[in-house]
């Protein structure tokens, strides 16, 4: 081992590291205190310094002079984790946000340790909307906030609770709390307060806080009944942050809340006839806020969004219906509603649609949209029910407004409406975060009579491309000699009996099979489309995409082509040329001929982009094949051993998915960086430009078989 | 009796099958069965549909060959083949071939999963003709008068694969079942498991919260035959949330967050 470097070592190493020739920076002080360590604890801290340093100087000084103090304070991780999310603020906003981590260090600490007792909501929002989904009613959403409420269609969570001691006790808080917002959509408690017209009143402060603690009461009192396993939790809850205890009017009030049957508007009667000098309960820690603008704007928004809907959807209905029962055309079926007793409904009952009197089924969307309405308004309004008249179709509620990709592009230059991709930096031995700002854009299909131009030029290669790859077409066929099988082959009867008459043994298989086999292999190639394929690359890259599809059509495998790249991490372009689905159109054979030079090739968002378009599919081979001439290299810093390393990274992401990765080059010096990033036998270096049509399709069928 | 015609008192169902009706499905099996019309049972999986069958052929005292059928099940395992039998061949009536010459209900479980040739062995059967041609033997045999035809489907399934032809479809009288109403499946889940009513009732709104998350990480909610499973694990001392998660939550998914939410909505509710 290593001995321990003395402080003057240390010096002439920190300055090479930090560059201080040109600076004020004094690293005798950091010397110090790293000199009095350990070797092995120096050498870690060595290295840390120099993963800062390759993202900045000032940052890594830093972190020189506070890393001793850091790991009095915390663990090794802890200390990583610190250095990390400096790194992380320096990629997001800069050099400032960054230091003030690395200089709050206590901060960091505190945070650390209420989020090593806190449960973050981020960690658990999964699990957490998915408990929510399980609850019945309208479907909700879960977004972090900073303090608990709902709008009635999303829950705002804060994102870290931290007020009990362990991290599984404070994601129970968590559920509690989204029970509790829950329950408030479900029986009603939003309703009420919009038609009792708590927005509006004066005094409406006092009087909501007083509603909020009373119905909080009533609210428990459900969850009691219906969730009794929660409950418990609940309680115990409470009692560990001591709020279980009620000052003395509000335990006769919880009792008159708590009887089955009791609605949010007997609350609103209750607060009513409360004294002026009844105080409101301090709020509970499950309790949330509640926030009635809120409220009020997304519930007009919706009422007006479904009743278009339910109407639209109706007609929809009609229309399917018609179609079965041949209404004639002159006379509209008419709708009428009926109540049904339902116990497991909050409102005790439901409402069936009928249609000239019988009950209409409806799909399991419409129901939803049914009890959504119910849930607003209590019942299903009669002008509901009236045909929809022309003007009420507004596409514009059946659809996201998304904005398009070239939109986003014209003039602006920002991260709206891109796929974020993380990278690797291998300096830092870490992952940058949201790092590449990818899009997809089509080729503009060119007709100019290319690929029939390909075809007559390799008309002989065509040929016996269709031939070769119609051979590995993989048919129905008959198996003879089965052990067993739907019918006897008499051939091997007639032999078998032969035998047995010779006194040999009689063999089993006397019977033949239908054998059906099917090539379930899906194949994503992405072509490298950067500045450097000008030329004669570019047009051997399109030819062989035009063979390749010849000979794919012909196999029947499924295929997608995509092309790539960019231009610095702002700009990572994929260029869709024919998706899995597509058939191989015209369109399609118009932007193969299409593809043209752009930019730079960075490769590690265009893995990450494509191999997780081909993990989605389900097939048993998943292959992705690189056309590259060159190694990764971008404008930015992405070149030499960063952009190779961030490839590498991204194939072993791939291969993780069970993805196949190779890669076909025309780069003569492959051989050096390949093997590296693909493996010893998944890359094939075509020596000239003009063989690569001629042996894509070559290497596809070795690789298939 | 004809020495051809099989003998199916094996496949007569002796005792009486418990089987909760939820609407009117037993009237109108019993009509397209004295019609000699072909059914076809929509639902989704556990949801009591081959309990069904043996209930109706309990009622109707017919035998009933169930034949469930997977993805390499061809039209010769339904219909029959040639065996080789000490140097000579016999032919051996598939169990389609016996229900139809012995008036048996043949009941075909997950017909979509068949591979599409097995279909149009069945057409013939399913229409007025009500006859099975034998192609190895060059046969056609008339059905007897006792012979049902039933098949099974569950249109949850998303695939395109997994669809039923329309030149198929159209030839059955169609049954749809559901998961029955949350009192009835509370009486079922009792009846079945011995269960007590009130930990049954929890355990049947337990199922309706997995119903919910059908579409949302599921892709189908805990059947009644899973709630019956977790019933017998409670009766025989098992802790409710891990009966529920033993018996429901695992068998409903792998994704380990989905298992998760599950769990925590079991143990919300016991």
């Amino acid at each position: 081992m290593q001995a321990a470097r003395d402080a003057g070592q240390l010096v002439i190493l920190l300055d090479e590291i930090l560059e201080v020739e040109f600076s004020f920076r004094d690293t005798t002080v950091p010397a110090a205190a790293i000199a009095a360590m350990e070797p092995r604890l120096q050498d870690y801290v060595i290295t840390w310094i120099k993963r800062v340093a390759s993202t900045n100087i000032e940052l890594a000084y830093q972190y020189a002079c506070h890393v001793e103090r850091a790991l009095g304070l915390m663990d090794v991780e802890t200390v990583e984790s610190w250095a990390l999310s400096a790194m992380d603020a320096y990629d997001r906003e800069g050099l400032r946000p960054a230091r003030q981590i690395i200089l709050g260090l206590d901060e960091f600490v505190r945070l650390t340790r209420e989020q090593a007792d806190g449960c973050l909501l981020s960690n658990q929002q999964g699990i957490l909307l998915g408990f929510l989904n399980g609850l019945a009613g309208r479907r909700l959403r879960i977004q972090e906030s900073t303090q608990a409420y709902t709008d009635s269609e999303t829950l705002f969570l804060p994102s870290l609770l931290a007020r009990l001691a362990t991290p599984e006790r404070n994601f129970q808080l968590y559920k509690v709390t989204i029970a509790m917002l829950w329950a408030q959509t479900r029986f009603g408690t939003l309703r009420t307060l919009l038609e009792a017209g708590f927005l509006d009143a004066e005094d409406s402060g006092r009087r909501l806080a007083l509603f909020h603690s009373l119905d909080t009461l009533r609210l428990e009192a459900i969850i009691a009944r219906e969730l009794p396993g929660l409950h418990r939790e609940l309680v115990t809850i409470k009692q560990d942050l001591g709020e279980d205890r009620l000052p003395a009017p509000w335990d006769a009030l919880r009792w008159s809340v708590s009887a089955e049957g009791c609605t949010a508007w007997d609350v609103v009667e209750r607060v009513r006839s409360l004294s002026n000098d009844t105080e409101p309960l301090p709020v509970f820690a499950h309790q949330g806020i509640l926030d009635l603008p809120a409220v009020a704007a997304c519930v007009a928004a919706r009422v007006s969004r479904e009743k278009t809907l339910f109407k639209v959807r109706m007609e929809q209905l009609k229309d399917e219906l018609g179609v079965q029962e041949h209404w004639s055309r002159d006379r509209e079926p008419r709708l009428t509603k009926r109540l049904h007793e339902a116990s497991e409904l909050p409102e005790g009952a439901g409402v069936d649609i009928l249609i000239d009197g019988k009950p209409l089924p409806l799909p399991d969307d419409m129901q939803d949209l049914v009890s959504s309405i119910l849930m607003d308004l209590g019942d299903i309004p009669d002008e509901y029910l009236e045909p929809a008249g022309p003007g009420d179709y507004d596409p514009k509620f059946f659809q996201d407004s998304s904005s398009e990709t070239e939109d986003v592009w014209s003039g602006v230059y920002h991260e709206k409406g891109a796929l974020l991709y993380q990278e690797w930096d291998f300096r830092r031995q870490h992952y940058r975060k949201n790092w590449c700002a990818a899009r997809e854009q089509s080729v503009e299909p060119v007709d100019n009579g290319f690929v029939v131009r390909t075809l007559e030029k390799y008309q002989g290669l065509v040929k016996q491309l269709r031939k070769t790859f119609e051979a590995l077409r993989d048919e129905n066929r008959r198996l003879k000699r089965q052990p067993q099988g739907d019918d006897v082959d008499l051939d091997a009867l007639v032999e078998a009996l032969a035998d047995t008459r010779d006194g040999r043994e009689m063999s089993e298989r006397l019977f033949t099979r239908q054998h059906r086999t099917e090539r379930n292999i899906a194949v994503m190639f992405m072509v490298d489309m950067s500045g450097s394929t000008k030329g004669w690359i570019n047009d051997a890259e399109r030819e062989s995409l035009v063979l390749l599809c010849e000979a794919l059509e012909t196999l029947g495998d499924r295929y997608a082509i995509f092309g790539f790249s960019s231009i610095t991490r702002k700009r990572c372009e994929i260029y869709h040329i024919k998706r899995f689905e597509e058939a191989y159109t015209d369109d399609v054979k118009g932007r193969i001929s299409g593809i043209q030079p752009k930019d730079y090739t960075r490769m590690g968002f265009a893995i990450r982009h494509l191999s997780r378009m081909l993990s989605e599919l389900d097939a048993r081979t998943r292959i992705l094949i690189t056309l590259s001439d060159g190694k990764p290299d971008d404008y930015d810093e992405y070149r030499g051993s960063y952009g190779i390393e961030d490839t590498r990274r991204a194939l072993i992401e791939a291969r993780r998915e069970g993805i196949h990765p190779y890669c076909i080059t025309i780069d003569q010096q492959a051989r050096d960086y390949l093997p590296h990033l693909y493996g010893p036998a998944a890359y094939t270096v075509i020596d000239e430009v003009r063989l690569l049509p001629l042996k894509v399709s070559d290497i596809y069928r070795r690789l298939t078989t | 009796m004809h020495p051809d015609i099989p003998q199916l008192d094996n496949y007569l169902v002796k005792a009486e099958p418990f089987y909760q009706a939820i609407g009117d499905e037993i009237t109108i099996f019993e009509a397209s069965y004295q019609k000699g019309l072909p059914v076809l049972l929509k639902g989704p999986t556990g949801c009591g549909k081959t309990r069904f069958m043996e209930y109706m052929a309990w009622r109707l005292r017919r035998p009933l060959i169930t034949v469930s059928c997977h993805d390499d099940l061809t039209a010769s395992d339904l219909v029959g083949r040639y065996l080789v039998k000490g140097g000579e061949t016999t032919w051996i009536d598939g169990p389609l071939a016996q229900a139809v010459r012995g008036g048996g209900i043949c009941y075909l479980d997950e017909v979509v999963e068949a591979r599409k040739d097995t279909m149009v062995v069945i057409h013939p059967l399913a229409d007025d003709r009500r006859v099975l041609p034998i192609e190895k033997l060059g046969t056609l045999i008339q059905a007897d008068e006792g012979f049902g035809l039933a098949v099974s489907y569950n249109p949850g399934y998303q695939s395109v694969l997994k669809d039923l032809k329309q030149s198929t479809r159209q030839r059955f009288v169609a049954l749809e079942f559901g998961y029955p109403s949350p009192e009835l499946e509370t009486a079922i889940v009792i009846k079945e498991s011995g269960l007590e009513p009130a930990i049954a009732e929890l355990l049947v709104r337990f199922a309706g919260m997995t119903r919910n998350l059908k579409g949302s990480g599921l892709e189908e909610g805990a059947s009644t035959r899973l709630l019956v499973h977790a019933a017998k694990l409670i009766v025989s001392g098992v802790a409710p949330v891990s009966a529920c998660r033993s018996a429901i939550a695992q068998a409903l998914t792998d994704d380990a967050e989905m298992l998760a939410s599950i769990n925590e909505l079991s143990s919300s509710l016991f």
